[in-house]
């Protein structure tokens, strides 16, 4: 997968001083960034999808420079065209299921009609299973229903790349094997990039053609992973 | 009797006017403080909620002497032969600024409420920065500003201080409900006083029975 990232970003307040910086390519399709809570895995996405912004370095994917401080390219969010699959899925409460597939479709200050019929609409409704519940409200949905909505609203825009914070945390063990498979067929069927963070060993195992570690703020590809196998110490 | 509708109809059309006014003003007032990262916020912000801790005379003697045919702003709109002192639309602006604090607090409120991950989803989905207001942010917070709404428009419905001092009292002029009251008592009419008094009281129940309608319908849609 052609993504480059090579930042640095530097967080202070009173109470502590927090320095991400990153730098990792990746060689495959499914990019596993792993390591504990509060290593800075979530900031390093957001810096992806543009919801940050580093103080320097360079973002690139496909050979498009998303950011670099050197040239001054900051590209917003919404022209980076990369999904993002927010770890609380972040549903637009006040939409039903129709509407938050539908959202990224529609351009202009008016959300989608709430019985929106459009193709593509309807073809993640079928693929992913969500027919049944399409006019329901967030609210009604259980968690792998809400989170297959949010994989359908993220990949209705036909994304470069697809970002995955903790997807299945917040899933039972039970629901959590099924999504996981689920994703990983998805993920080969579309044959679309995705980076997946996690502080789950078994999400590597699934997804991890490539594991980043994330160490206090420091994230690189090529240290050695000690988390996983060699845990008898 | 039939004159008591007069005050009656004048007073909702100011308290409408004020109501739709403050629904951009405090809207927009109540967004941008929610968003703005500074200093200077906390005195603005101060500055922005006098009207609800001033006596209302004072407010109004402020108005008078801006809007006045001398005042800074009165004086550039005679220029344009605009007069509000003893006018309904006076009476609007008095209101206005009176009503203004309860809809730019309950809005700010509400805003500062909006999960930002939800923006940052919208954002990523593509959409311009307007369309995240419009289509995440507004919708959500609909609930408090309405809220706030109907706060300002029974406050503005009340209005007597700065309305009297920038409006003054002429009937079927400017003669709001509030001010007709105070001038039946004065005039030793009961009668019209009782009858008056009694249209504000169900005009107010009826505002409350609608504003406890709306709101927790809108709560549980929310908070979904």
């Amino acid at each position: 997968m052609p993504l480059a990232v090579d930042i640095r970003k530097t967080f202070e307040s009173a109470e502590r001083r927090f320095t991400l910086d990153v730098s990792f390519k990746a060689s495959t399709q499914r990019v596993v960034l792993f390591g504990p809570s509060g290593a800075g895995k979530t900031l390093t996405l957001q810096a992806i999808a543009g919801l940050l912004r580093p103080d320097e370095g360079k973002i690139t994917l496909n050979g498009d420079a998303l950011f670099d401080s050197a040239r001054g390219v900051d590209l917003r969010p919404q022209a980076r065209r990369v999904g993002y699959l927010f770890q609380d899925y972040a549903l637009f409460p006040h939409l039903n299921v129709r509407q938050n597939i539908g959202f990224g479709l529609q351009q202009g200050w008016l959300n989608p009609r709430a019985r929106i019929a459009h193709p593509q609409v309807d073809y993640w409704l079928d693929a992913l299973e969500l027919r049944s519940v399409a006019g329901n409200h967030p609210a009604q949905l259980s968690g792998g229903q809400k989170q297959r909505v949010a994989l359908a609203r993220a990949l209705v825009a036909q994304p470069r790349l697809l970002l995955l914070d903790e997807p299945f945390s917040a899933l039972d063990s039970v629901l959590r094997q099924r999504m996981r498979r689920e994703l990983s067929d998805l993920q080969t069927r579309l044959d679309i990039p995705m980076v997946l963070i996690t502080h789950d060993p078994d999400d590597v195992a699934a997804f991890g053609d490539q594991v980043v570690q994330a160490t206090d703020g420091c994230v690189r590809e090529n240290q050695p992973f000690t988390g996983y196998v060699r845990s008898e110490r | 009797m039939q004159q008591a509708w007069i005050p009656l109809l004048l007073s909702l059309k100011v308290a409408g006017w004020a109501t739709a006014l403050n629904l951009v003003f405090g809207v927009a007032a109540g967004f941008g403080l929610s968003r703005w990262r500074s200093g200077a916020r906390d005195v603005i912000d101060s500055l922005l909620m006098l009207p609800l801790v001033m006596p209302p005379t004072v407010l109004g003697y402020y108005l008078l002497v801006l809007l006045g045919r001398r005042g800074v702003i009165g004086a550039w709109l005679d220029r344009f032969d605009i007069q509000l002192v003893f006018t309904w639309q006076g009476a609007v602006i008095a209101s206005t600024v009176v009503a203004f604090p309860l809809v730019l607090k309950s809005a700010r409120a509400a805003f500062e409420a909006v999960d930002p991950q939800l923006e940052r989803a919208a954002r990523t989905l593509g959409v311009s920065e307007t369309a995240v207001f419009f289509r995440v942010t507004l919708p959500l917070a609909a609930r408090g500003i309405l809220a706030g709404g109907l706060l300002a428009f029974a406050r503005a419905l009340g209005e007597f201080g700065a309305t009297l001092m920038i409006a003054g009292n002429l009937p079927g002029r400017t003669q709001t409900l509030s001010v007709a009251v105070y001038s039946a008592v004065q005039a030793g009419d009961d009668g019209t006083a009782n009858f008056l008094v009694l249209v504000t009281s169900v005009t107010c129940v009826a505002i409350l029975l609608l504003a406890g309608r709306l709101v927790p319908q809108h709560t549980l849609l929310a908070s979904r």
